[in-house]
């Protein structure tokens, strides 16, 4: 006779000190999991939850400001340093680990129109309404009344700023749009189109001898620093404010329209957007797009911040706090953590990107649990308790208000085409995608 | 460049069948010309994912590499059958701590029903004579012992070592590990058998009056309770994989309940009597039931189909057990048989004489005992190869310490399933709700050919040329019919369509998936 019984040496399964930890062997044979189907649908759900639980976006407010921000820049090197621009031509260098103003001066004469960091980060320039271009330099923070490295005149009005990637480059918009050297006082080029001045200008980050304009006479025009003119030009159906190119793919732009929408184009095809990204309910003021290049944030006129993937419709999250106003600029921080919003009641406020998401350091076993509970609500994402959970907001009464309304407007619209085409002839009432809907024309 | 005598390193194979158990299922259909997917991206993501899942299936079968533990094992000399080895003869064969584990108490207020935790650490046994008692059995080491004062019908565990129930003469009974009387359902009146689910926190029990009744333990509330029907309830089991209770009744019928329906989910008519036993193979695969008539038979419970096999025994079986590697052990008088699957026969393994008539009998998990209790004691038995030697430290682990226990205990009833999610199928969750989506698109299209009333309508005689005439007649009918379609539809819309369609038609059953129903519709449940 063999005989072997199951004996278990407890030495193999307890600990031997109390300062060891306890051994845990693993068997993954399905039959002692079971209902897997069942406790991983449990776990999503409650990972769901905690989510919505833990979204709790607003980190901080940086108040010093005496009038609305006008604009932001960040440091292109530091991730706590970030300049801010007002109505009352003061410029502020903040550090945002310390939520402090290291050093304030009064820069213009009037509306700080925008600032830029020079490539290497030293120094940066600074748009007003009076008609000049300063160069600072950073962390000259001697108190009192600061002086400009540089100040240029220019002839006409500027609007916005946008600096080269690499090269001592920069390209100002205003009445026209000139291209600078750091090192001269006169533009090295020119580029006019038509009579109407521009709003905003943002260099390519990736193809840096392309840069874009938004101008007022609805347009977006593209230019390439190669050639004499400017490239091509889409006419929409409304003022585009502000745009932002994507820093990952060089051929896409994301526009904040007056239209309420923001519009994703692909350079090579102007003529219709690659998406358009609805769900404000006021005028879209600023866009930024994250380092990544997967996501924007989107700033508007409805005293809310959003936050859209690039490939989808909607947005993913919405912020908004009782005191903050309307939104005057972005800002995505180039670690993809934090957004930095600029709004008219003089503050600066700093949001998490992912509401619920833990700051600080992650021990491993935490990283892996917070790993697992995104895969498992991304399996039971369709699932409609899970969904309902995920997607579901507070907004404020105005802002829902106004999103009804805005639905039974395009009710009305849909249905009055609808009967359109239905009473005349069968083409006469083309589909138009909602995509082509808001192009006027593109010239080239 | 590779350096020299560079090998490329490869994984150890894998066999079929650790795959074929750690198996997920085929996957989704990708190949360009069969698929159903259109979209390209799609496409390629799911394709990212079933590799993924691949991997994984993979990955999880080589961990089988190093799991520590061997089964146990009994093999026969030339000659002989292990049938006809006796108990006394393997204890004197295995080493001291195997041998420590066959034990007999003698106690006096039989007939016992005995319970062993999920991790086969501790035992519960209640005396019908009102004895009850909770002990470390490996150790030996008494929890508690007291004594009710009132007959007892049952007892059960809890989640946790700390707690039992115990079904007294009238109602329910929980009591902690000191003996301490922590609750009593008065609710559960009169209550024959007990069993805990123990990943959805419920005690359910049955009673002599045909009463199923299922208690949330972690939140003290009653889940659902009403009459079975089926008389006395004096054999339920519950089956593992899907935490269905199977009860059988005197007509031979084993009837599958859940708590969110008052009519059983399934019926299986198993033999021409009463059910004697029943038990469920732990993978859920087979259940098997006896009758009176001597008759064991298994069931593919999966399919509700069979009998798989058939057999007469000897005398009738009282009792039954299955082991964790799916040995089946059956009581009969005194007599305790276990039976193993060999080549596709359940063949006699191993045969037991007690003293006394076995009144109830459980394997005890992770080990190779099988724990008796009969009229006069409680006794455990050395059954080889009976037991998992191989435990899941995060999923029962029987040697856990304090912390562990309420670390583990927290992570439990985190992952509490929901009562509404029992059903016969314990993936459907995980499937793709068609039914409903399909039931959806039908009402729309339906709402689509609503056929418009017939309209009355006479037209007022006017004389003034031009006026009158048939053509203008029939271009206002229709003006006419399309409003009144309108309207309807719009009423429609407004008194939600789908709670007019539940009166005409009866309400179709999507089981687990009736949760995502509209409340309006719920409420007709």
């Amino acid at each position: 006779m063999k005989v072997k019984v199951l004996t278990r040496n407890p030495d193999e399964y307890l600990r031997e000190t109390k300062r060891d930890i306890h051994k845990v062997p693993r068997n993954y044979d399905p039959a002692l999991h079971p209902f897997e189907a069942a406790r991983e649908y449990t776990r999503a759900l409650n990972s769901v939850k905690l989510e919505r639980m833990f979204a709790k976006p607003f980190v901080g407010c940086l108040e010093g400001h005496k009038d609305g921000v006008s604009c932001l820049c960040k440091h292109p090197s530091q991730l706590s340093t970030v300049l801010s621009g007002a109505f009352d031509g003061e410029i502020r260098v903040w550090n945002l680990a310390y939520r402090t103003c290291t050093s304030n001066f009064l820069a213009h004469d009037g509306i700080i129109r925008g600032i830029v960091f020079s490539q290497s980060g030293e120094n940066f320039m600074s748009v007003g309404d009076d008609k000049t271009i300063k160069t600072w330099k950073l962390g000259n923070s001697s108190l009192g009344q600061e002086e400009p490295i540089n100040t240029v005149i220019s002839k006409t009005i500027i609007t916005g700023i946008s600096h080269h990637q690499i090269r001592p480059i920069f390209a100002t918009c205003g009445e026209v749009c000139h291209l600078w050297e750091e090192t001269r006082n006169e533009p090295i080029r020119t580029f006019k189109w038509g009579v109407d001045s521009l709003y905003d200008i943002k260099y390519n980050p990736v193809q840096s001898n392309l840069f874009a304009a938004c101008a007022s006479d609805r347009s977006i025009i593209l230019y390439d620093a190669r050639e004499t003119g400017p490239l091509q030009k889409v006419f929409m159906r409304l003022r585009t404010n502000k745009l932002s190119w994507n820093p990952m793919e060089a051929v896409t732009f994301t526009c904040a329209n007056e239209d309420y929408n923001l519009y994703t184009y692909d350079i090579r095809t102007l003529r219709t957007p690659v998406n358009v990204h609805m769900d404000h309910v006021e005028a879209v003021i600023d866009v930024d797009y994250s380092p990544t290049g997967k996501e924007f944030v989107s700033g508007s006129y409805d005293k809310s911040i959003r936050i859209f993937e690039v490939n989808k419709g909607h947005s993913r999250e919405v912020y908004h706090t009782r005191r903050m106003q309307r939104l005057t600029c972005m800002g995505w921080s180039l670690d993809n953590k934090y957004i930095i919003s600029g709004s008219d009641e003089m503050n600066i406020r700093l949001w998490k990107a992912r509401a619920s998401e833990k700051l600080g350091v992650l021990r491993p076993r935490e990283k892996a649990a917070l790993n697992y509970s995104e895969a498992l609500k991304e399996k039971f994402a369709a699932h409609p308790q899970i969904k309902r959970i995920s997607r579901h907001r507070q907004v404020p009464k105005h802002i829902y208000n106004a999103k009804a309304e805005i639905r039974t407007i395009r009710e009305k619209v849909n249905r009055k085409e609808a009967n359109k085409r239905a009473h005349s002839k069968k083409g006469a009432v083309p589909f138009v995608s909602e995509r082509k809907r808001h192009v006027v024309q593109q010239k080239v | 460049m590779k350096p020299a005598g560079y090998r490329r390193r490869e994984r150890v194979p894998i066999s079929k069948e650790k795959l074929a158990k750690h198996d997920k299922g085929e996957g989704i259909d990708l190949k360009a010309k069969s698929t159903r997917i259109k979209n390209k991206v799609i496409r390629q993501k799911l394709k990212k994912k079933e590799v993924v899942y691949n991997d994984t299936v993979k990955d999880t079968a080589r961990t089988e590499l190093l799991l520590t533990e061997d089964y146990g094992c009994l093999e026969a000399d030339c000659g002989e059958v292990t049938v006809q080895y006796k108990q006394k003869q393997i204890v004197d064969n295995v080493d001291i701590t195997a041998a420590a584990k066959r034990f007999t108490l003698n106690l006096e207020f039989g007939p016992y029903y005995i319970k062993y935790t999920r991790n086969g650490r501790h035992l519960v046994l209640g005396g019908r004579k009102g004895h009850v008692a909770a002990l470390d059995w490996v150790t030996k080491k008494l929890a508690c012992e007291i004594n009710v004062m009132e007959s007892i019908h049952d007892v059960s565990w809890l989640h946790i070592e700390t707690m039992f129930a115990v079904a007294q003469k009238d109602w329910v009974f929980i009591y902690d590990n000191q003996g301490i009387e922590l609750h009593c359902l008065k609710a559960m009146y009169k209550v024959s058998r007990l069993e805990f689910l123990p990943y959805h926190f419920l005690l359910a029990s049955g009673s002599k009056e045909g009463y199923l009744a299922w208690l949330d333990v972690s939140i003290g509330k009653f889940v659902n309770s009403f009459n079975s029907k089926v008389g006395k309830i004096a054999v339920m089991t519950q089956n593992p994989t899907n935490a269905v209770l199977c009860v059988g009744d005197t007509k031979g019928v084993v009837s599958m309940w859940s708590p969110n329906s008052k009519n059983p989910l399934a019926k299986m008519l198993c033999h021409t009597q009463t059910v004697a036993a029943c038990a469920v193979h732990p993978y859920g695969t087979y259940m098997a039931t006896s009758c009176p008539d001597r008759s064991v038979k298994i069931w593919d419970i999966r399919q509700l189909a069979g009998p798989m096999h058939s057999y007469y025994v000897r005398a009738p079986v009282e009792h039954l057990s299955y082991s964790q590697t799916g040995q089946l052990a059956m009581a009969m008088g005194n007599v305790v048989e276990v039976y193993r699957l060999s080549t596709d026969e359940m063949k006699p393994y191993m045969r037991h004489r007690a003293d006394w008539t076995v009144t109830s009998m459980q394997f005890c998990p992770y080990e190779d005992i099988l724990g008796i209790g009969t009229t006069k004691g409680v006794s455990s038995l050395l059954i080889p190869g009976s037991g998992e030697p191989n435990f899941d430290g995060l999923e029962s682990n029987p040697f856990q310490t304090k912390s562990q226990r309420r670390e583990a205990e927290v992570k439990a009833l985190l992952d509490k399933i929901q009562p509404e999610l029992i059903c016969l199928d314990p993936v459907a969750i995980a499937e793709v709700d068609t039914s409903t989506f399909e039931n959806k698109i039908e009402a729309k299209k339906n709402l689509l050919y609503l056929k418009p009333k017939n309209i009355d309508f006479k037209p007022r005689r006017t004389k003034a040329k031009g006026k009158g005439g048939t053509a203008k007649v029939i271009k206002t009918k229709k003006i006419l019919k399309e409003l009144s379609r309108k309207e309807t539809i719009d009423m429609l819309r407004q008194t939600d369509s789908r709670s007019d369609t539940r009166k005409t038609k009866p309400q179709k059953d999507y089981g687990i998936l009736n949760r995502f129903l509209p409340k309006s519709n719920k409420k007709s449940n």
